[in-house]
């Protein structure tokens, strides 16, 4: 395979035999099913944001580092600002909007709404989409554990109390009968 | 971000193929990958995507060990029951690490081959010989609060960042790669390496190689064991200074077998055979703990803003030693250091 993409010794520029066709991505993205033409180098967060609209998964840092692009794929928590999207085909992404919509809150929004979780917002979409996976993946039983398993996502406002209480909440509601 | 061509072949002889190129990069979570990219560190023309790979399980092995698929997560592997039962450390030290979101996307192949988090590597504008041979080294003299004090070189005081692989270094682990000439095991301690004068190589594996598994071998220390962690935050922070612990004790309470790897000091995990042996038949106790801390931080340099971590890393080791002989390993949940 001659690659398409080369390195020009002399200018160290690279070059592009012939452009670089966009891939087909087929992807449920909430719920609903999604073929898609892709560019190997966008990450789910851009394309998520830029192609398909869906503004509430956030851009902070863009380096893994404050989890305010949080979105769960096959229900488990990932930083979307990392993944290329091409490498999810077939799989199932759900963000924010697919969470809850304006009159039929998601639980979790609701707590955080009941608890004053949040000042600016800005990290609350990534927030609430961990809680889910946290929730989704099993491993926490009390208040410590949700503290721990919610550290990848960073608040500068500093809300960290009221998120943990509203996180607590919404799981202990789904252990109860 | 950069342009590359991509592709994701299906079976395992087809990506060391397409990995074999001079500018080809293997992609499994990206989280390190991905990252660097963006910050025009690594410069890839291909990228081979091997997340369809058939390297996803956690098998039981013949002789009593296990092997972890380099495409198992990170969080799937800290979680395994098999890991949390006989393998605790591991598990302790992937959990130590990172963040949920970053765990459920990392694998293991990936940790073991994701890039120092060394200022000046990350920051093309400034010099670097990991990054750039025969550039300089920003670090010494510079900013270096996160640095190596223990086997660094004159051209690069990087430290490996991962908490899985100092565990791993503990465990004496294999890693099983294959490439252009065919298979091979590397022992845990040959797989990472010190800077010297070719600071741009970060391990032994040959061009074109792929890691395929980890081997966890049948010894397991599942009973006095711990892996602290110091870091200036207490949840997603690197280590400053990290420790992994796995001892034996025989019926009457002397250690038998010990194993001492530090994090953070180095540019791989590093153990020190002398340190080790200097507790063997030994009762645990203050006086043997702290001869094996001296033994294991011998030699240590500091560069300015990081010397505190000889003396941190020195009683870290006497914490640690004293909760494993004590069965009572760190906590990953409460941070209170017992």
């Amino acid at each position: 395979m001659n690659p398409a993409v080369t390195l020009d010794r002399t200018s160290g520029r690279r070059v592009a035999a012939e452009p670089i066709a966009s891939l087909t991505l087929r992807l449920t993205v909430n719920g609903e099913e999604r073929v898609l033409q892709v560019e190997p180098w966008t990450t789910l967060l851009d394309l998520l944001r830029d192609k398909l609209d869906l503004t509430g998964t956030k851009k902070g840092c863009d380096h893994g580092q404050c989890g305010a692009c949080t979105v769960l794929i096959d229900g488990r928590r990932i930083n979307a600002c990392l993944k290329l999207a091409v490498t999810l085909e077939g799989q199932e992404v759900t963000t924010i909007e697919g969470l809850g919509q304006p009159g039929n809150l998601h639980p979790l929004q609701a707590a955080f709404i009941e608890h004053d979780a949040f000042q600016c917002g800005y990290c609350t979409p990534g927030q609430i989409c961990s809680a889910q996976g946290l929730i989704n993946e099993g491993h926490a039983r009390n208040r410590a554990d949700v503290r721990e398993q919610m550290s990848g996502n960073i608040c500068r406002c500093g809300a960290y109390t009221n998120i943990a209480d509203a996180v607590l909440e919404v799981l202990e509601q789904g252990k109860q009968p | 971000m950069i342009r590359f061509d991509y592709a994701r072949p299906a079976d395992v002889s087809e990506a060391v193929r397409a990995g074999s190129g001079e500018h080809a990069a293997f992609l499994a979570g990206g989280t390190n990958l991905v990252d660097v990219m963006k910050e025009n560190v690594a410069r890839p023309l291909q990228v081979v995507d091997i997340n369809r790979l058939p390297l996803t399980d956690i098998e039981a092995r013949e002789d009593g060990g296990l092997r972890l698929g380099a495409l198992v997560t990170n969080a799937a592997t800290a979680y395994d029951p098999r890991v949390q039962q006989r393998y605790p450390l591991l598990a302790s030290a992937i959990l130590a690490g990172a963040s949920p979101q970053l765990r459920n996307a990392a694998t293991n192949g990936g940790n073991l081959n994701q890039r120092t988090r060394c200022y000046y590597f990350y920051d093309v504008d400034t010099p670097c010989n990991k990054r750039n041979p025969g550039e300089g080294c920003g670090a010494i003299g510079g900013v270096n609060r996160i640095h190596a004090i223990l086997g660094a070189s004159d051209q690069c005081i990087a430290t490996h960042p991962s908490d899985m692989c100092v565990a791993l270094a503990a465990l004496e682990a294999h890693v099983q790669v294959t490439g252009p000439d065919g298979d091979r095991a590397i022992a845990f301690s040959d797989y990472h390496r010190l800077p010297g004068d070719e600071p741009w190589r970060d391990n032994t594996l040959r061009s074109g190689e792929l890691v395929t598994a980890i081997d966890l071998p049948a010894e397991n220390f599942s009973t006095h064991y711990t892996y602290l962690k110091l870091r200036d935050r207490l949840s997603y922070a690197f280590a400053l200074v990290s420790v992994a612990v796995a001892l034996r004790l025989s019926e009457d309470g002397r250690i038998e077998v010990a194993r001492i790897a530090l994090g953070g000091v180095a540019h791989k995990p590093w153990r020190v055979p002398a340190a080790e042996s200097l507790l063997q038949g030994e009762q645990p106790g203050e006086r043997v703990f702290q001869a094996a801390a001296h033994a294991i931080t011998e030699g240590a340099v500091g560069q300015g803003q990081n010397s505190f971590k000889i003396e941190l890393a020195r009683r870290a080791v006497v914490r640690a030693l004293g909760q494993a002989a004590a069965g009572t390993p760190q906590s990953q949940t409460d941070k209170r250091i017992a």
